[in-house]
């Protein structure tokens, strides 16, 4: 004991940095939550009470005073049940917009990530070519587009599916069906075909709405070292293995982001989103219903979210 | 000895050729594809200078015969433009810079401090970037309809003010971190605060710095690059917002983009003309002037826009 003294004047150093490190980690925590309190403030005064409101408001019946304020009536499920029992076009709407949005997600992706690639290669105007491409980002005003359809059907008059237009269009120089037809006959499944088909009649939405994701696979394209390329060269490997083996697994984590951004993205601009604006702020302001809408198309959508970045995820690779 | 040199030279020819097929194709692909992106744009240029008889003559394509500013300058007088691009500018560039210091602040707190319900918290940060703000649109328009936080206006004895039609929801909203694409901006500082080495901070609290003022004067700076990405994203997608917009009808007065939906029935009621063919003229001169300080700022800043998000730390 009396021969530890010596050492224990010289361990008192640590020993009273121990002693103050808890207050000094209690003070970064209070700290860090000073940095965080705006965040948390919005998050609870606006989503979380906003959610548990829209929540309170699809299993009532409201009405507003004239002051501004409301009263709840308790109706349960009503609004629900009356959404997918009755409502005349609520059913259709959903299912359209959730599979279109399915269809559009793997070929915005997959075109996304064709065009990194392309755009990755060394040639001449490549800084050009990638600002055209990420033009779309910037001129995407749902306000602007909105007003250039009303003119268009004004001229029109009246509106025509794009997709008709687009067989209409291309039924001017080449005869589209026929050649469908025909790949049908040569016994392409007809489902297979349909997609294609649907794909090539959306090639502007798609091109349009993927610039984000390109610049993000870009990214992540030139943050590969060339040193894998290098010595895949050297072992032998064609450009084609090369791919499936370094660039693909390299990107693929990127892919479960872009993958989210385009499935939020999508549905933001999706028609169920349209139909509850108007069925809370349109002319008959049923403002229940619209609630129980806008609650059922997001839970659709974070079921989708979370099936499919569960199983990319799985397959993707990362590092660490 | 000769069939090698014959071997090899044809071995080069075949690569050459492939490369030029190569090159081709990327050509091919790459012209096609900003095709589709820039015609619709270079159309409504184009038709914007187009007077009647260019509209009517079926043989002008793109290029107007009898070039007119008239558009311009009926949609600039319609839309008020003069008055209303400063004031939009103002709104959306004080947004943005709000945006800017409110989530680098959040994401320095994210990205290096311990707190309890720290994961909870990145939790609902995430909740936040993936969920469609339309979900909370009725809360969000009855609260700021009668503006009434915790209560306290109605207790000290005043009415609620409703602050619809104003930009103040916009502004409020912002503050706390909940403004447009707020979450996936507070993502952004958190992942390029995280990438930063830590020694910064600690040799200036070694200094002193309490730690407010080392977030200010040596964190914030290093951070320049990703606060430039977050305000021109911040810019441009407030720029072109219509949902926030509508849902608190901010004033057109200082929305340029509201300006355009009613253009064109305001050029047909103010000048009696009733053809949707000449209307649509005006409307397209207006769309390009909604859409030119945007295209100013990409000339400007495009080398920022493109390597902004590549090294915002979104990629990691």
């Amino acid at each position: 004991m009396t021969a530890s003294t010596g050492k224990g004047a010289v361990g008192r150093i640590p020993n009273r940095r121990l002693k103050r490190r808890l207050p000094l980690s209690a003070r970064r925590a209070w700290v860090g939550l000073a940095f965080v309190s705006p965040f948390i403030v919005g998050f609870i005064a606006f989503y979380a009470r906003g959610l548990l409101l829209t929540l309170e408001f699809s299993l009532s019946d409201l009405s507003l005073k004239p002051d501004g304020g409301y009263t709840l009536a308790f109706s349960g499920l009503k609004h629900y049940i009356y959404a997918f029992r009755e409502h005349a076009t609520f059913k259709q709407v959903l299912t359209s917009s959730v599979g279109n949005m399915l269809l559009d997600v793997p070929l915005i992706l997959f075109f996304s990530l064709f065009m990194a690639i392309l755009l990755n290669q060394r040639f001449r105007g490549r800084t050009a070519a990638r600002a055209i491409f990420f033009l779309p980002v910037l001129l995407n005003a749902p306000a602007i587009s909105d007003a250039l359809d009303m003119a268009r059907a004004l001229l029109l008059g009246g509106t025509s599916p794009a997709s008709a237009t687009v067989m209409n269009a291309a039924g001017g120089g080449v005869n589209v069906s026929y050649y469908v037809d025909m790949l049908g006959s040569l016994g392409m499944p007809r489902a297979a075909l349909n997609y294609i088909v649907g794909a090539v009649s959306r090639i502007n939405s798609i091109i349009t709405s993927s610039g984000v994701q390109i610049v993000i696979f870009l990214a992540a394209l030139q943050s590969i070292s060339p040193a894998l390329y290098e010595v895949a060269r050297i072992e032998g490997a064609t450009a084609y293995e090369a791919f499936w083996k370094i660039t693909f697994p390299m990107v693929s984590p990127l892919i479960v982001t872009n993958m989210v951004y385009t499935l939020v993205d999508s549905f933001v601009s999706s028609d169920v989103i349209s139909l509850s604006y108007d069925t809370i702020f349109g002319a008959a302001k049923q403002y229940g219903l619209g609630s129980a809408f806008s609650l059922v198309s997001m839970i659709a959508l974070c079921g989708i979210l979370m099936t499919a970045s569960g199983i990319v995820s799985k397959r993707a690779f990362y590092q660490n | 000895m000769r069939s090698e040199t014959s071997r090899n030279t044809r071995g080069r020819i075949i690569s050459g050729t492939k490369s030029w097929l190569l090159a081709l194709l990327r050509w091919a692909l790459i012209i096609g594809v900003s095709y589709v992106i820039v015609s619709p744009l270079l159309g409504v240029a184009a038709r914007s200078f187009f007077s009647n008889t260019d509209q009517f003559n079926p043989m002008v394509y793109m290029i107007p015969q009898t070039p007119t500013l008239e558009r311009y300058q009926v949609a600039l007088k319609v839309m008020s433009y003069a008055s209303v691009l400063p004031r939009n500018l103002l709104f959306v560039g004080g947004l943005a810079v709000i945006q800017a210091i409110v989530c680098s602040m959040v994401g320095y707190g994210f990205a290096r401090f311990r707190f309890p319900l720290k994961g909870l918290l990145f939790g609902c940060l995430i909740i936040m970037i993936v969920m469609p703000s339309h979900v909370i649109m009725l809360p969000l328009y009855m609260l700021f309809q009668r503006f009434d936080p915790l209560g306290i206006v109605t207790r000290l004895g005043l009415t609620p003010p409703n602050l619809l039609a104003s930009p103040w929801p916009m502004y409020i909203m912002t503050v706390f971190g909940a403004g447009l694409r707020s979450g996936l901006y507070i993502y952004i500082f958190t992942q390029f605060f995280r990438g930063l080495p830590k020694e910064i901070e600690e040799a200036a609290e070694i200094d002193g710095a309490g730690a407010f003022y080392t977030y200010l004067r040596v964190m914030l700076p290093n951070a320049i690059p990703s606060a430039l990405t977050v305000l021109i994203f911040s810019v441009v997608w407030q720029f072109n917002d219509k949902f926030y917009a509508q849902l608190f009808s901010i004033s057109p007065r200082i929305v340029l983009s509201k300006q355009i939906s009613g253009l064109q029935a305001s050029v047909s009621n103010l000048y009696q003309l009733r053809d949707p063919s000449l209307t649509t003229l005006y409307l397209y001169a207006g769309v390009m002037l909604a859409i030119v300080p945007l295209l100013v700022l990409y000339v400007i800043l495009q080398r920022r826009f493109i390597e902004g998000v590549e090294r915002s730390g979104i990629v990691g």
